[in-house]
């Protein structure tokens, strides 16, 4: 019965259809679920110290496992102000790599060059730690550091910022590798939106016999500049939540220091270097609590970003 | 004064020459580290690096059990991972037109992509760690599985969605169910850019430190999956913290390894993706 | 082709163009001559060169590596393709308009003052001056006087076109050059550009590509067909049109091919 043998296979296929969708759909879930069980245990662990210290917390500069004394604000402010340092340095340089690869680099160079800029975003961050900690910071405080004391450190607003003992490690050093490891994201996207602008909008603006600065400051980059922002974001993103690199150079001390050359701390590079060593309900509690602000800002970062970057996809091609 | 037309011309010329320079200086920071890494590294690249385990502080060794691990608990991690991050991606680009399922995940995972791994770290630490009572290769593996999954998610749905509808169309016209089209078809299709993801993925996590830390940890033996795991990047982080020079030697014989490792499995991800594309 | 019309004021002389994709010729041994505050049509059927001797004009061809064009455009006597010609200052001489409307990310008002900051320094009065005049002459100033400072990206595709001729008569070319301009327009708009590009032939000396017979035939004074990279024919357009000389234009005009 041929008919019949038809129909038992159809109903099979059918079955195997809803079965097949419903295991992608439950792995689409997991995402879901995976990012909800991270808020909530992290939230879970961190209800001693919440309880503990209330929003206290935050701005409370104490961090004294002795006492069980326990505040955010130190950590927090190092890692504000070492990722703000390093966009500061990262957005300028890596404006200038995307205008050389989108319309200065000779066709041949371009793709040896983006996977270079590539290669750099790949290199490991314990890579950038060791070679900032062995490499750049004994330089950076020999050489560089002396030179910021004698010359901006005697300045009368920036003066404060500069001056201190050229240790090399801090702050400072902390931030410029920071930012040499944000330049190949912002660089990338940058690229990448500049490549969105329409051959014909550049054109016109060529056509009235604009010179290719002009036509990136006037044309590409207000066109793109929700993707450039979204660009930014990420790299904020990164600078924020980036571990390695920085608890190898920041110096890991507990002071809040006027001098970006004396050392310091960020949240990640705490975590790094007390989490396995934390003894006492709340000393872990606290840490995992500086774990939950941090994964709530970089969220916060992040989301952003993605909107950025989803508002110019769909504004692709309606003109602006 | 300059006319305005030379005006123009010497900010353009200016601006022009400033790009070129910063171009120069992202590609001096590449060179300066590689560079740093391989004259740090080759000399202390001996054979016993691949032969030894890792060695008490003062004397010499290797750090086979730390690569050991660092090769396990990628490869289950990639693994775990994999499977799981191809299925979500499948649906985001097969199923994911209605409802709100999708955009929402696409979003999470998008933001999971970049979020910070040491936080993942934790969270394991948190639900794996604390409950079996030990530090343990199989946390390690299952946080660095969490981080695949978003990479190995993101390449799947770029992928399916280059292949072209009329192949699908074409499957379907044949009375093809819709998971044999997809199965069979469409993810045949995109096949070797999806093994570019998993290439990524790889690279991505093979350098991870800080999610280890708080799950693997190390061992100065080879171990199975239930202790203590050693592995690459926390061995270089503590031998590189540490005063002692045999270990510093081998943290940098370990760098270069990692670094020729993630960068060679970087350019092979991008000369595949290149090769498929081509194809098309 | 020779000899039989007569071109009362040059403007434009093309002598001997050639024009290379990398190794592929793509305009072959071009000779032509555009009369002054005309309108001067190419057409043909796509890929045979009537884009690319356009964009030979204003050398848009530049940014782009692997093209390259021999030969001599002649404006006014002085060579175009010369290497020594300043580009910027050449293509404030051409303005051009594309397929698309292309406005730029910016208000309506600077739109048209980006392109007069490029070569001269205005007061604010005179620029208020220089943006009403620019719009008017493009027939556009009645539609946005009360949104100047909005987007240009806000209005009608009609509308941006015609604000992008505006945008490129701002800077007072001698020449302008359009790139199949209502190819992306309804039948309204077009209509609205096209009695608009009758006006600016008091003004400018025009060449427009089109794909479209009959509006060569209803804007230009001149035709050139063009076809596989040569120019087949060239003459007044009444003549082109009614009384070919030549086999392949009149089949094409007929509609035999193409």
């Amino acid at each position: 019965m041929p008919t019949f043998l038809q129909e038992a296979s159809h109903k099979r296929q059918a079955l195997l259809d809803v079965l097949f969708r419903n295991l992608t759909r439950l792995a689409a879930f997991g995402v879901l679920a995976l990012l909800v069980a991270i808020i909530g245990s992290l939230i879970v662990g961190s209800m001693p110290a919440i309880h503990a210290y209330g929003f206290g917390f935050i701005t409370s500069s104490q961090w004294n496992p002795v006492t069980d004394q326990f505040g955010a604000w130190i950590p927090i402010v190092g890692t504000l102000v070492t990722s703000g340092i390093a966009l500061l340095i990262a957005i300028p340089v890596s404006f200038g790599i995307a205008i050389f690869l989108t319309e200065l680099s000779p066709r041949w160079m371009r793709r040896p060059l983006g996977i270079a800029v590539e290669l750099l975003a790949g290199i490991p961050s314990i890579i950038y730690g060791m070679w900032g900690l062995f490499v750049f910071a004994p330089l950076f405080g020999d050489h560089v550091e002396p030179w910021l004391n004698d010359h901006i450190g005697t300045w009368p607003l920036l003066g404060p910022f500069f001056s201190g003992p050229p240790m090399g490690i801090g702050i400072l050093t902390a931030s410029i590798i920071l930012s040499i490891m944000v330049i190949p994201f912002i660089a990338s996207v940058m690229r990448d939106v500049f490549d969105v602008v329409p051959a014909m909008l550049k054109e016109s603006a060529y056509g009235l016999g604009a010179t290719t600065w002009e036509v990136m400051r006037n044309v590409v980059l207000p066109y793109t500049k929700i993707g450039v922002v979204g660009g930014i974001m990420l790299g904020l993103g990164r600078a924020l939540g980036e571990t390695m690199a920085v608890t190898f150079v920041i110096g890991n001390a507990h002071e809040l220091n006027q001098s970006l050359l004396m050392p310091g701390n960020s949240i990640s590079s705490a975590l790094a270097n007390e989490f396995t060593e934390a003894v006492g309900e709340l000393y872990t509690s606290s840490l995992i609590e500086l774990g939950l602000i941090l994964f709530f800002i970089t969220f916060v970062v992040l989301s952003l970003a993605r909107l950025m970057l989803y508002k110019l996809a769909q504004g692709e091609g309606r003109g602006a | 004064m300059f006319d305005l037309y030379t005006r123009r011309r010497i900010i353009n010329l200016a601006s022009l020459s400033i790009s070129v320079l910063t171009m120069a200086f992202g590609l001096f920071w590449l060179g300066w580290i590689l560079w740093t890494l391989l004259a740090n590294g080759l000399p202390h690249l001996h054979l016993s690096v691949f032969s030894q385990t890792t060695p008490p502080p003062g004397s010499t060794g290797g750090l086979i059990n730390a690569i050991f691990g660092s090769v396990m608990m990628t490869g289950l991690g990639v693994l775990i991972g994999t499977p799981i991050g191809i299925l979500a991606g499948t649906y985001l680009a097969e199923f994911g037109q209605r409802g709100w399922l999708a955009p929402l995940t696409r979003f999470i995972n998008d933001v999971l992509l970049s979020a910070p791994s040491i936080v993942i770290g934790m969270f394991v630490y948190e639900v794996y760690v604390v409950k079996v009572g030990h530090f343990a290769g199989w946390g390690g593996t299952l946080a660095l599985a969490i981080i695949v999954i978003p990479v190995v998610i993101r390449t799947t749905e770029n992928m399916l969605r280059l292949v072209p509808n009329s192949l699908r169309e074409a499957a379907a016209a044949l009375g093809a169910p819709q998971w044999k089209i997809i199965n069979f078809v469409t993810l045949r299709a995109a096949r070797a850019g999806i093994l570019t993801g998993v290439l990524l993925a790889v690279a991505r996590v093979s350098g991870e430190t800080a999610p280890l830390l708080f799950t693997a940890l190390n061992n100065q033996f080879y171990s199975n999956m239930n202790q203590p795991m050693a592995n690459l990047p926390v061995v270089i982080f503590q031998f590189a913290m540490s005063p002692y020079d045999d270990w510093q030697n081998l943290a940098w014989a370990g760098a270069l390894l990692i670094t020729a490792s993630v960068l060679t499995l970087n350019i092979l991800a991008r000369v595949l993706f290149r090769q498929q594309t081509t194809h098309h | 082709m020779h000899a039989e019309t007569v071109i009362p004021n040059p403007k434009l002389i093309v002598k001997d163009l050639n024009f290379y994709y990398g190794k592929d010729r793509a305009l072959k041994d071009i000779n032509l001559t555009i009369p002054e505050k005309m309108v001067t049509a190419f057409i043909g059927p796509s890929g045979c060169g009537k884009s690319t001797l356009l964009r030979a004009f204003n050398r848009m061809y530049q940014l782009y590596p692997k093209q390259s064009a021999t030969g001599e455009v002649l404006l006014d006597g002085q060579n175009l393709l010369d290497k020594k010609q300043d580009l910027n200052m050449l293509r404030a001489k051409i303005g051009m308009v594309f397929q698309k409307p292309t406005p730029f990310p910016m208000s309506i008002y600077d739109n048209i003052a980006f392109g007069v900051k490029l070569y001269e320094r205005l007061s604010r009065n005179e620029m208020d001056e220089r943006v009403e005049w620019t719009l008017k002459k493009a027939a556009l100033w009645n539609e946005v006087k009360d949104k100047l400072k909005q987007s240009g990206t806000g209005l009608s595709g009609g509308q941006q076109q015609r604000l992008c001729i505006a945008r490129a008569i701002a800077v007072k070319p001698q020449v302008l050059l359009l790139d199949e301009p209502t190819s992306a327009l309804d039948p309204i708009s077009t209509a609205n550009i096209e009695k608009l590009i009758d006006e600016l032939k008091q003004d400018f000396t025009i060449v427009i590509v089109t794909h479209n017979m009959q509006q060569a035939a209803r804007i230009s004074d001149f035709t050139a067909y063009m076809y596989l990279g040569e120019l087949i024919e060239f003459g007044d357009t009444s003549t082109v049109f009614t009384n070919p000389k030549r086999k392949e234009t009149e089949d094409y005009i007929t509609g035999r091919f193409g």
